[in-house]
């Protein structure tokens, strides 16, 4: 073990040489730090840090706590007191919070550091990372391919063994489809599981805060610090939370999985699904049960989530108006002139795209023929899973349909990127939980390999069971240990 | 549904300037969306209770109690234009 290997460990890995004082917190810092500065050029997945102030807090780190001294990357559209909170977007440029998230008190609470502002698709609005005001980010197992989105940054550092573990937001699948493009471990909690307080918000019916780690462990520990009742979030449940960790390891026999056939529709490629398939009879031989069964409304909920979605985020992003922070536009002639224009220079081409159909489905006419009727579908979509969660314990699926694309290669077409959710957005729209974890590789041009996911649904607070089975069959295979062959540093 | 965004009038009510392009654009992208989501027209949704949330919890309160918060620097920390402790804004009466 050298100073250099330290970012490529786990975090429990990690936690177990602070504890025996092989290494400090200080040393693990500047082993990241050097890392980073030899890998993040080529992965644009950091956007700024601030290494003077993550060292102070590892100076005074107390390692007894679960996560003593490890620090976590932050996607940039979660407040930490003093840092940077831009969304990737250029109206807030410059921005500081002067206040931290609740999921960021309680990392901080159980000794992390938050160490880094990750890159995204501007407010969470993409499935790529290309929609940043800021810059690109590349997937470490191929750099001329996206790393998914909207949580791009964070899935491509932890891949690239430049970040120990992440926070990321998923409103439509933007912790998990950038976890399966990255070939690591990424949780959508239940709604109302972790406290939204703090975090910007896009469409606030369905975001999630959640963790982006090398493992299943991993993202127990960062569970047991983020999840719980906060009374600053009215959508928050105050319901106890359990210790994650302490549900890994069980026998999964008899445990019941659903294959629903909506999940397994033409369209899919060929390796993801040799590779789901795969999965699903490796589930079966630990000893679960496989029950098909069927989602039937499963085929409406891009439509859906692309209406409730753009509607809310038009709402929510009305407070950006060049008044209280943010950028604000010159020489203007009207109140509605610094209005529009202010918001026309802040903001990016898929932001105002969204602003746009939000307004519309909301707008005197159609707010009955879109927004209504979204919400009536998905009732109906909450209702099947409610129905499926009564005969199974999970549901399995790819967690995309689809291998990390080329950049640039649905940049044009917002509707075909739009569709590259379709597995992951029902769980949004529904309240449930789900997690993607390595599941396998597809064979590219040029010898390179790309991940695939495997996608694990489990019912509202049902937490604790999809971490168990995740952690089931990830430890019955070698998928997790892979790691891109960027070579970090060259000696 | 309609399959025509009138861009101009939308952007007016989202207080957003578009570019003569980008309206073009839209037009024609959400055009493409909207025609997909046609798809809910064929769902039956007689009876059914629209959603707002996935998890219903309602009527959530707090004590009423004053507790610390932002100071006005805090709460001017970010603000584009500021003086005498107060926000700048455009002028809205002439």
């Amino acid at each position: 073990m050298t100073q250099r290997d330290l970012p490529a460990l786990s975090i429990v890995e990690l936690q177990g040489l602070f504890r025996r004082r092989e290494v400090s917190p200080v040393e693990a810092l500047q082993a990241l730090e050097d890392q980073i500065n030899a890998s993040n050029g080529r992965i644009g997945a950091y956007l700024v840090r601030d290494v003077a102030v993550a060292a102070a807090e590892a100076e005074k780190a107390d390692v007894s706590l679960p996560l003593g001294g490890i620090p976590i990357a932050i996607k940039d559209l979660i407040n930490v007191k003093g840092q940077q909170c831009s969304c990737a977007s250029k109206i807030l440029r410059g921005y500081r919070a002067p206040y931290s998230a609740t999921a960021i008190e309680r990392l901080r609470a159980q000794g992390a550091i938050p160490f880094g502002r990750m890159n995204m698709d501007e407010f969470a609005m993409g499935s790529s990372t290309e929609n940043s005001g800021v810059q690109i980010t590349r997937n470490p197992w191929d750099l001329s391919r996206v790393p998914g989105g909207s949580s791009g940054g964070s899935a491509a550092a932890v891949a690239a063994d430049i970040a120990l573990g992440a926070l990321g937001t998923d409103t439509g699948g933007s912790i998990r489809q950038p976890a399966a493009f990255c070939g690591i471990v990424g949780f959508k909690p239940s709604y109302g599981r972790v406290s939204r307080f703090g975090l910007v918000a896009f469409a606030s019916s369905l975001d999630q805060i959640g963790p982006l780690t090398k493992t299943v462990h991993d993202c127990a520990l960062l569970m047991n610090a983020i999840a719980g009742h906060d009374s600053h979030d009215s959508t928050s449940l105050d319901v106890p939370v359990p210790d994650y960790t302490k549900h890994l390891g069980g026998d999964v026999k008899g445990v019941r999985i659903g294959l629903a056939k909506e999940y397994l529709i033409e369209g899919i490629d060929p390796t993801v699904r040799h590779a789901v398939l795969a999965a699903v009879k490796q589930l079966e031989s630990l000893g679960a049960e496989i029950i098909e069964l069927s989602l039937p409304h499963t085929e409406y909920a891009i439509s859906v989530y692309y209406i409730l979605a753009t509607a809310e985020a038009s709402a929510n992003l009305a407070r950006f108006d060049g008044v209280r922070y943010g950028q604000r536009t010159e020489n203007v002639t009207s109140l509605f002139d610094h209005y529009a224009r202010t918001r026309a220079e802040g903001f990016g081409p898929e932001v105002k795209r969204r602003i746009i159909l939000g307004t519309y489905v909301l707008s005197s006419g159609y707010y009955e023929a879109y927004y209504l009727r979204a919400q009536k579908v998905r009732e109906l979509i909450r209702r099947d899973f409610a129905e499926a969660f009564k005969q199974v314990d999970a549901l399995v699926s790819p967690t995309s349909p689809g291998l990390a694309f080329k950049l640039g290669e649905k940049a044009t077409d917002p509707l075909q990127m739009y569709l590259a959710d379709i597995f992951t957005n029902a769980a949004n729209l529904a309240g449930i939980c789900g997690i993607s974890i390595p599941c396998g590789f597809a064979e590219i041009e040029g010898g390179k390999k790309l991940p695939i996911g495997l996608q694990l649904l489990g019912k509202s607070l049902g937490e604790a069971r999809i971490l168990q089975l995740a952690h089931a069959y990830e430890q019955s295979t070698d998928w997790h240990k892979m790691r891109p062959a960027l070579s970090p540093i060259t000696a | 549904m309609a399959s025509k965004v009138d861009v101009a009038h939308i952007a007016q009510l989202a207080r957003l300037q578009l570019t003569a392009a980008e309206a073009d654009l839209f037009e024609k992208q959400l055009g493409a969306v909207l025609k997909y989501v046609e798809k809910l027209t064929e769902v039956n949704v007689e009876g059914v209770e629209p959603a707002a949330h996935a998890v219903p919890i309602f009527n959530v309160f707090r004590e009423d109690k004053p507790f610390n918060w932002f100071s006005a620097a805090q709460a001017l920390s970010n603000a584009p234009q500021q003086a005498n402790n107060l926000f700048i804004v455009t002028k809205v009466v002439e």
